[in-house]
């Protein structure tokens, strides 16, 4: 049996790394892919509570933060489409403005 | 045997985590989070949690990061380069964010050096997570249709030509 | 470490049987399609040309192996694999036919039967995209890239109809583990008529899924992303020798599984008369339901002209996903009201 706090420490360190991603990262993709990684810790780290307790509140959590995920990567997509189609580019400090 | 499972998995998730952080261009870093996505799986069904494990593959892997991937094709995104560099200084900072992040998280995961007592009996089999999410979740799963949809409309609306 | 030899005995053999069943697939199929165009069809290779899989076999192991100017020599040469793997670990869950008695014990024709088995076929599904997608990028050709591209749009918008239309036999059957949604489907109703999902109350879901199904294997008339009259060969444009027939090979496994698996949801898998008492018996019925399929396509191959691109997106988006809402609409209402 492996330890629970073996895959809450893998949870932190993944979120910690997609945190510094999403400061680190000038362009947005990455930024959103980063944004995914942390999801996917959190995901991690409620279903090991939930499997350890034998508790599944927290798979039910899980599934609505994925549902969140895909909404987020769709409607993000769709920003980074217009953002390139504008701007010819994906690099967020280009977006600083307000306007065209 | 189940450590060493563990150990296996975690590593191709960290390998894949780190190398999302470092690599420049968007594409390697979507196929990064793929692999890191690809480990979680294998942990989740490590945790018993079945239904979650083969969801994670639907959703993430097979809509979330093609959806990246055919966006980064499509308008053949590279890396961004580096005269844009306008805030460098503040990259810095990232560093003692993280060392400050892990320490916070680490001295919580301290509290759960002993495994839990389960307070219940289930496993996370489909038809036990159907159960719960149509009974006690009800409400909430059915304004996740209200936050798609919206997702959609929104998504439509926003890349649409003009 | 009984099971774990067991089950490793059964994947060879599965393995073995399958792969060597889809070269002779490969056989039949360019013999069908030579009597539908009143040609005769491979015949000199061997008597009636049945040796030519092994001749095909060995020319593309002789082929040299191009490799193009890439961007990334690593993914140019795992998308191939990515593209065979998923359609053979979906083999893992099929049901090829009920238990038999070998060595005094009980072995089940199915190398798993896991609990999200149904899912677990389409989670490897959604994964098939990834090896078409990364080929047409790292082929580097403007060809390449645009079948790489279709094939994403595609099989992204037909996985939903896919999807959708097997919830029908899901609210009717009530698991999602395969054999049980074969046992659901043995019996008959009226002393006649076999109580298979076909028959009774999925028609329209077992229609829809046989088109997506078509459209998710990238075959005629759906094949888009490798339609040689505009785009070369889609994605393996550049690909050659081992790669090449791992492609190949990839999208024939993929027509069985999706063939094995119509079997198993409609028509009622393994089941038939007498199928209960001679086990060999069901593994026949599982291969004759499964070989129609098969033939199915490619009658389609030899019948219909491609779609264009936007009718392939309207036909998905306006015409099958509606339709399979309905299904399961349907479907809901008659499991309430029994």
């Amino acid at each position: 049996m492996v330890p629970m706090s073996w895959y809450l420490a893998l949870g932190a360190v993944l979120f910690t790394i997609g945190a510094v991603s999403v400061i680190v990262k000038r362009d947005i993709l990455s930024m959103l892919l980063a944004i995914e990684l942390m999801l996917n810790s959190v995901n991690l780290t409620l279903v090991t509570f939930s499997s350890y307790f034998r508790e599944l509140s927290g798979q039910i959590l899980v599934f609505f933060v994925m549902v969140v995920a895909a909404a987020e990567a769709g409607v993000g997509l769709a920003i980074v489409v217009l953002l390139f189609r504008n701007r010819q580019t994906v690099d967020v400090d280009q977006a600083s403005m307000l306007k065209l | 045997m189940e450590q060493l499972f563990f150990v296996i998995f975690a590593g191709i998730a960290l390998i894949g985590a780190v190398n999302l952080l470092l690599r420049r261009n968007p594409l390697y870093a979507a196929l990064s989070l793929l692999t890191t996505m690809a480990a979680l799986t294998g942990l989740y069904i490590m945790l018993k949690a079945y239904f979650i494990a083969v969801i994670q593959v639907i959703i993430y892997a097979g809509a979330i990061v093609v959806l990246f991937l055919f966006v980064i094709m499509l308008f053949n995104i590279r890396a961004v380069e580096r005269q844009t560099d306008r805030r460098g200084y503040l990259k810095w900072l990232a560093l003692p964010f993280a060392i400050i992040l892990i320490g916070q998280f680490l001295y919580i995961v301290r509290l759960f050096e002993e495994n839990p007592t389960p307070v219940g009996t289930e496993i996370g089999f489909t038809e036990a997570v159907g159960r719960k999410l149509f009974t006690a979740y009800l409400l909430p799963f059915e304004l996740t249709s209200v936050l798609i949809l919206a997702a959609i409309i929104g998504a439509v609306v926003l890349a649409q030509k003009e | 470490m009984d099971i774990a030899l067991e089950a490793a005995l059964k994947i060879a053999v599965i393995l073995f049987i399958v792969l060597t069943f889809l070269a002779y697939l490969v056989l039949f199929e360019r013999k069908i399609l030579g009597w539908i165009q009143l040609r005769v069809g491979p015949n000199r290779v061997g008597p009636w040309g049945l040796l030519q899989p092994l001749a095909d076999l060995l020319k593309f192991i002789a082929k040299e192996d191009v490799t193009p100017d890439t961007p990334n020599r690593v993914l140019f040469a795992l998308a191939p694999a990515l593209a065979l793997v998923p359609p053979l670990m979906a083999l893992a869950v099929i049901p090829f036919g009920s238990t038999i008695e070998l060595f005094g014990r009980k072995i089940a024709l199915q190398i798993t039967d896991i609990n999200v088995g149904l899912l677990y076929v389409f989670a490897l599904g959604s994964l098939e995209v990834y090896g078409i997608i990364l080929a047409g990028w790292s082929s580097n050709s403007k060809y390449s890239l645009l079948g790489g591209l279709r094939s994403a749009a595609q099989m992204i918008s037909y996985e939903l109809a896919l999807t959708l239309s097997v919830a029908g036999v899901l609210i009717q059957a009530g698991t999602l583990s395969l054999s049980e949604i074969v046992h659901v489907q043995s019996g008959y109703y009226f002393g006649i008529i076999p109580r298979w999902h076909v028959f009774w109350y999925q028609p329209l879901g077992f229609i829809i899924f046989f088109i997506a199904a078509v459209a998710e294997t990238n075959r005629v008339p759906f094949d888009l992303p490798e339609a040689e009259s505009e785009l070369v060969a889609g994605y393996h444009t550049e690909y050659s020798s081992i790669k090449f027939a791992m492609f190949f090979v990839g999208e024939y496994a993929a027509m069985f599984v999706v063939s094995a698996l119509a079997t198993t949801l409609f028509l009622g898998g393994w089941t038939g008369p007498g199928a209960e008492r001679v086990p060999l018996l069901g593994v026949l019925y599982f291969s004759l339901k499964t070989g129609f399929f098969l033939f199915v396509y490619i009658w389609l191959r030899g019948t219909l002209p491609r779609f264009r691109y936007d009718q392939l997106m309207q036909f998905g988006w306006k015409v099958l996903v509606p339709m399979a809402f309905a299904n399961i609409f349907i479907s809901s209402a008659l499991a309430l009201w029994r």
